[in-house]
């Protein structure tokens, strides 16, 4: 069947399935519609959680970075699965026990204060919009090129089904339908992955497969593709870092806290029936996530392998001639992310490290697992499927971060501050409200995005690791840290942040308000702004440190509250001081 | 016991197993996949340098297990005081 055919009914049957399961889990109370009443099993939550977790970022983007950095790409296959680890020995289990609905609903009971509660909002509505910005250009970027509909068109036809089940359904209808979108992309991202594993190695795992010979050959695949990469000029594969090996300690640590701060990864906690449940579930959620994470790696290495080898073939006489170059090539041509010149006007194709003559002028590393079973020849079945779970990787993220947008300002600004007398139906509207708004936000920022994809993603992560992990981890560990000491270190630790990116990078991204431009000269210690969500992590700890310690201490209720949620049993408010 | 000793003691037990188990966290990333990545790779597994290896597939099985031991130890630790939730 033709590819374009196969791509509109694989897309169109997994988004009926989608929306099936949000109208059928329509929600009913407001604690239903934030935690689906607290009654979802660990293995479907982690499930749910992984879908969450893993973004148009995950799936379209990172195996094709890993491709193009190879072992400094590493960060991110070790920064997005360790925060989880901080997540469930750290966060999750202290929360659960907590049990309220939001994030900044425990920062501003733990720091018995309403600025906190403010500034944490604040801090969770800044990296969420950030990261749904990036989600909707994932969303409108794929539909364009699957659907063959313009940029705009494809975003609007996304918001549509955003807004359908994320507002319709809640977080109920969001965690089925999670589900779900767990099931497609995870196939989509194996399959072909498996397939091109068993061509190239004879292994059918690309875990394994990654680590074999090349089939018929005694050569292994990474000897083999550092062979390739270094004679056209590219540093080695497997051991060239990323700029240093500070910068990468930072990067890596600063994805993983931000991890354990994302707002819509911590409220999954919240839905588990219990402090133990919370604690399995967290294990779930990296199991399935380890299952894209590790074979990424592979889907790496292997796309970078099969595409120097489709245009300059080892063992023929020359360069693949322009000519003769596969449909693929063509197609991809046409969206403008692939270019070739010719530049010594032999009508050849020659791809080398050297810019004077290089004529693959444009290889745009977001197309990499998309074009993956394409250059790979793979059968259109399997290519229509990669569309199918890319969108799902896309979507799924985006509904998470709807629903952490619209709690945090129908619950913790509307009811906790602004409005504490407001009925639980005019709060579920509110709440309907503010992601509806929320979607219209983000998606027309998505429409012209000053530069987004890693940069955006980046962004969020820092946000989240400089403001909102800090807080929560002293909340929880430290029995000193006060109010005025939690508001201020927030309050610095997200303005060191964001201040710094946005001196190189501009002021949201808006490449002509960079204030200091993108100098890796006046980077602090060489740490690139992507890494830099550590640095205002130590700075937020330190200076909630001494804050608090020449300020008052925190009163006994709040002692009381600490205890409570360090036991996981009921009674722990009962301890007596 | 008094409850609140109780408590105590078992959020030192509880903070113990955290730092064992955040140490074997840090090793498998931050040192061996970044700090002594150059060092490993002389030596190797199958075809993966062993630095690479754990810096791209090691770290992640590591964490998972990580995460399974800790809930386990955990539930053994809450009945041991009898601060489980049942």
């Amino acid at each position: 069947m033709e590819l374009q055919l196969l791509t509109y009914i694989v897309v169109g049957a997994t988004f009926l399935t989608y929306m099936g399961i949000a109208i059928w889990a329509r929600a009913g109370s407001t604690k239903e519609f934030y935690v689906a009443g607290g009654g979802i099993h660990p293995v479907a939550n982690g499930m749910a959680t992984a879908a969450d977790w893993m973004s148009a970022a995950s799936f379209i983007s990172m195996a094709g970075l890993i491709a193009f950095m190879g072992y400094g790409g590493s960060v991110f296959l070790m920064g997005w699965t360790g925060g989880f680890v901080l997540l469930a020995l750290l966060l999750a289990p202290y929360l659960r026990k907590y049990g309220k609905f939001t994030v900044p609903e425990f920062i501003g009971d733990r720091f018995y204060s309403r600025a906190a509660r403010i500034v944490a909002v604040i801090c969770l509505i800044i990296a969420s919009v950030t990261y749904v910005i990036g989600q909707m250009k994932g969303v409108g970027v794929a539909f364009s090129r699957f659907l063959e509909v313009g940029y705009s068109t494809g975003l609007m036809i996304g918001m549509v089904i955003v807004f359908f089940y994320a507002v319709i359904g809640g977080m109920k209808g969001i965690t089925y339908t999670q589900i779900a979108q767990f099931c497609v992309l995870i196939l989509a991202y194996t399959i072909p992955a498996v397939f091109i594993s068993l061509t190239l190695t004879g292994n059918p795992i690309p875990q394994l497969g990654l680590g074999s010979t090349l089939a018929g050959s005694e050569t292994f695949l990474l000897d083999r593709l550092d062979q390739v990469v270094t004679d056209l000029g590219f540093n080695e594969y497997t051991t060239t870092a990323r700029l240093s090996t500070l910068n990468m300690f930072a990067y890596t640590m600063s994805l993983m806290i931000g991890t354990a701060g994302l707002p819509h990864v911590i409220i999954r906690f919240f839905t588990v029936p219990k402090v133990q449940d919370a604690r399995t579930s967290a294990g779930w959620a990296l199991a399935f996530i380890a299952i894209l994470y590790t074979t990424a790696p592979a889907v790496a290495a292997m796309a970078r392998l099969n595409l120097i080898e489709t245009i300059q073939p080892a063992n023929s006489a020359g360069n693949l001639a322009y000519d003769k170059r596969p449909d693929w090539f063509k197609n991809w041509e046409k969206t403008g992310l692939l270019a070739y010149e010719d530049k010594n006007n032999d009508g050849l194709i020659d791809y080398s490290a050297d810019k004077t003559t290089n004529e693959m002028v444009k290889v745009d590393q977001d197309i990499i697992v998309l074009a993956n079973p394409e250059i790979a020849q793979l059968p259109n079945w399997v290519i229509a499927l990669i569309a199918a779970g890319g969108l799902a990787a896309a979507l799924s993220t985006a509904a998470g971060l709807l629903l952490a947008i619209s709690s945090a300002i129908s619950h913790d600004l509307l009811k906790g501050v602004l409005l504490p007398n407001i009925s639980e139906k005019r709060e579920l509207l509110a709440s309907r409200l503010s992601m509806a708004s929320a979607i219209g936000f983000a998606g027309y920022l998505g429409l012209d995005p000053p530069d987004f994809a890693a940069g955006t993603v980046a962004l969020a992560f820092g946000i989240s690791a400089s403001s909102i992990f800090p807080a929560l981890m002293m909340g929880i560990f430290s029995k000193s840290i006060n109010n005025q000491g939690a508001v201020a270190g927030m309050v610095a630790g997200i303005s060191v942040t964001l201040l710094y990116v946005f001196q190189h990078k501009g002021i949201m991204f808006i490449a002509d308000t960079a204030f200091l431009g993108e100098m890796p000269a006046n980077w602090f210690f060489g740490i690139e702004p992507n890494a830099f969500g550590v640095v205002g992590a130590i700075v937020n700890f330190s200076v909630a440190f001494v804050v608090s310690h020449v300020t008052a201490k925190p009163p006994p209720e709040v002692l009381d509250l600490i205890d409570y949620i360090r036991t996981p049993n009921g009674v722990g408010e009962a301890v007596d001081h | 016991m008094p409850r609140q000793q109780l408590a105590q003691a078992y959020w030192r037990e509880n903070l113990r197993l955290v730092t064992v188990l955040l140490a074997i966290w840090f090793s498998v990333s931050f040192a061996a996949g970044i700090i002594f990545f150059e060092d490993l790779n002389a030596y190797s597994l199958g075809g993966y340098k062993l630095g690479l290896w754990f810096a791209q597939q090691g770290s992640i099985y590591t964490f998972v297990i990580l995460i399974f031991v800790y809930a386990k130890k955990m539930a053994k630790l809450d009945k041991k005081y009898g601060l489980d939730e049942e």
